[in-house]
């Protein structure tokens, strides 16, 4: 009998091979994300207000449901999330189409204008929108009397400190949402706008059957990116309108942050913490299931 | 035909540039009120024209803060940790795209759900570990270890090697090329593009981060820009040109590179939504 040739199997240097360019990652990963998303959660059952921390299951979360402070930051967020996502995605959307048609000139100097606010932090352009929206040095309410409109105490007055905030975070994030689909209008072929137009289907026609549904998927993208991060808003309001006038501006996270870092309060910093990852999770899932629906059919 | 194509395109040019005026108008406000001196930033009317107040600006800045030592803080942390965690993406993307394993698929799915994890939940239990267990509350390695395993680099990295070709690595390893080797020698040279694209999103995230360097950094000598820039916007009595010194100087070499590299930008965030 001849021996049997080589073996097939993979030398173990051979398949170990992944696994030690997967080591670093997943070791900081493990330390920095999987022990304090765990961590977190069991804090949220500890009572932090003494030494040591004992195990109080109802403590944080009986306090939540029952704290209008966070209710109020909640509302806000929501209010936040309902208004401005919708008015900047769609504003996006316009903008993509533009960029995308032959008729647009000196795209290069509109790609500039519309597309610079997202390389900019969100303390530097928090910190010019508060000067820009002062009261009464503020650029924006001279403007507005120069015209002959009457200036708005925009930092000081509830309704339009919200405002304030929805205009700073349309500013920042149109252009980036923008991008996102433009890349997504890029991959609708062709072909199907030319068959419209031999059909003869108007432009708005072509805009709301081709466009529109072409673009889902990533329609549905940007609305659950824009979702998380309207529910993480944090440095506007707490730069911008410094969470008030009152607490009309606060926020989730500027709530979290007050609980957990000026009170020191870290059992129920996590449970607000976890509250905003619960709500993220059932917005995504909501969205996927209502505007990813047919996706998913198919 | 030809003249209603006009038309439109007039309609539309009149449509986008005052909009595109006004996105602008932020931008050129901020770069004019550096070099105002107060009086004139908040003068009704104000001043819409650059002025000479630009070095006692900077003055009031880094008399207030340090600023020098703030900026060096900010480039060397952004510096460290885009290249360590645009490496430690690039190794996973590898592992992920050009490999067949055993938990393949429940390690990946582990990064994408990562991906969705709003920071708030680990924010106060990373600051426990860093600040309390570990004592390193005011250094840069603070502000890099949470960040450095990023798992869109990791995601958007694996989406770029798929395209490596396998023949070329299995060439290499016939010709007795070590697995490392082949990594740093074939792969990341070929992967430069996409390396880049990833490099500038991490830079811009670790440039601009706020929330956590706030947590845990609480000595003026180790604040980062942002961090620095926030401790003045919220105080009453503040030198407006010296915030918008500092808003410029955080902000203007990015929009020059941004015109420039534009197109890795653009690569780096649209990352997410490649579908493949």
């Amino acid at each position: 009998m001849t021996p049997d040739p080589a073996p097939r199997r993979r030398p173990w240097r051979r398949r170990a091979t992944p696994y030690l360019f997967l080591t670093p990652f997943f070791a900081l990963f493990a330390i920095f994300w999987v022990y304090p998303i765990a961590y977190s959660f069991v804090l949220s059952f500890l009572n932090t207000r003494q030494r040591p921390w004992t195990l109080d299951w109802d403590f944080n979360w009986g306090r939540l449901i029952q704290d209008e402070y966070f209710w109020n930051a909640l509302g806000n967020t929501m209010l936040i999330l309902v208004v401005q996502v919708p008015i900047m995605l769609a504003f996006a959307t316009l903008l993509a189409v533009a960029f995308s048609s032959d008729l647009l000139k000196f795209k290069g100097f509109f790609r500039f204008a519309f597309f610079a606010p997202l390389v900019l932090g969100a303390v530097p352009y928090s910190a010019v929108f508060r000067l820009i929206f002062n009261e009464q040095y503020g650029v924006l309410n001279y403007a507005l009397t120069a015209i002959g409109l009457p200036s708005v105490s925009w930092l000081y007055e509830s309704t339009p400190a919200l405002v304030t905030i929805m205009i700073a975070m349309t500013w920042r994030w149109t252009g980036y949402n923008a991008v996102i689909l433009l890349s997504g209008l890029q991959s609708i072929p062709a072909t199907l706008y030319e068959a419209a137009k031999i059909d003869g289907a108007t432009g708005v026609q072509r805009f709301f059957l081709i466009t529109i549904p072409m673009l889902r998927p990533v329609l549905l993208f940007t609305f659950v990116l824009s979702t998380i991060g309207t529910l993480q808003l944090f440095t506007e309001p707490w730069l911008i309108t410094t969470t008030g006038p009152g607490n009309a501006t606060e926020t989730l996270v500027t709530y979290l942050y007050q609980q957990g870092f000026r009170s020191f309060n870290f059992g129920y910093a996590s449970a607000i913490a976890y509250s905003v990852a619960i709500i993220a999770a059932i917005f995504s899932i909501l969205q996927i299931r209502l505007v990813g629906g047919r996706e998913v059919e198919r | 035909m030809r003249r209603d194509r006009l038309i439109r395109s007039i309609a539309l040019h009149a449509l986008m540039l005052p909009l595109a005026l006004l996105f602008l108008a932020p931008i050129a406000w901020m770069l004019i009120a550096a070099t105002l001196p107060n009086a004139e930033i908040l003068a009704a009317p104000p001043t819409l024209l650059p002025g000479t107040h630009l070095a006692e600006n900077w003055r009031d800045l880094n008399d207030d803060l340090n600023f020098v030592r703030v900026m060096a803080n900010s480039i060397g942390i952004s510096v460290i940790f885009t290249s360590v965690a645009t490496l430690i993406a690039a190794m996973s993307g590898y592992a992920f795209a050009k490999f067949r394993f055993v938990g393949r698929g429940v390690l990946f799915t582990v990064v994408i759900a990562a991906l969705t994890i709003p920071f708030e939940v680990r924010a106060i239990p990373q600051y426990l570990l860093v600040a309390r267990d570990m004592g390193l509350a005011n250094t840069w390695w603070a502000i890099i270890l949470p960040w450095i395993a990023y798992p869109l680099g990791v995601f958007f990295m694996r989406q770029n090697m798929l395209s490596v070709p396998s023949d070329l690595l299995e060439a290499a390893r016939i010709d007795g090329a070590g697995e490392l080797r082949i990594f740093a020698q074939i792969v990341l040279p070929i992967m430069r593009p996409a390396l880049a694209a990833v490099a500038i999103v991490l830079f811009l995230f670790q440039w601009n981060d706020y929330f956590w360097p706030l947590l845990i950094l609480s000595q003026k000598d180790a604040y980062t820009i942002p961090v620095a820039l926030g401790t003045l916007v919220g105080l009453t009595r503040v030198s407006w040109g010296g915030i918008m010194v500092g808003t410029a100087i955080a902000t203007l070499p990015f929009l020059v590179l941004f015109l420039w590299l534009q197109r890795y930008f653009i690569a780096g965030i649209t990352a997410g939504a490649v579908k493949d």
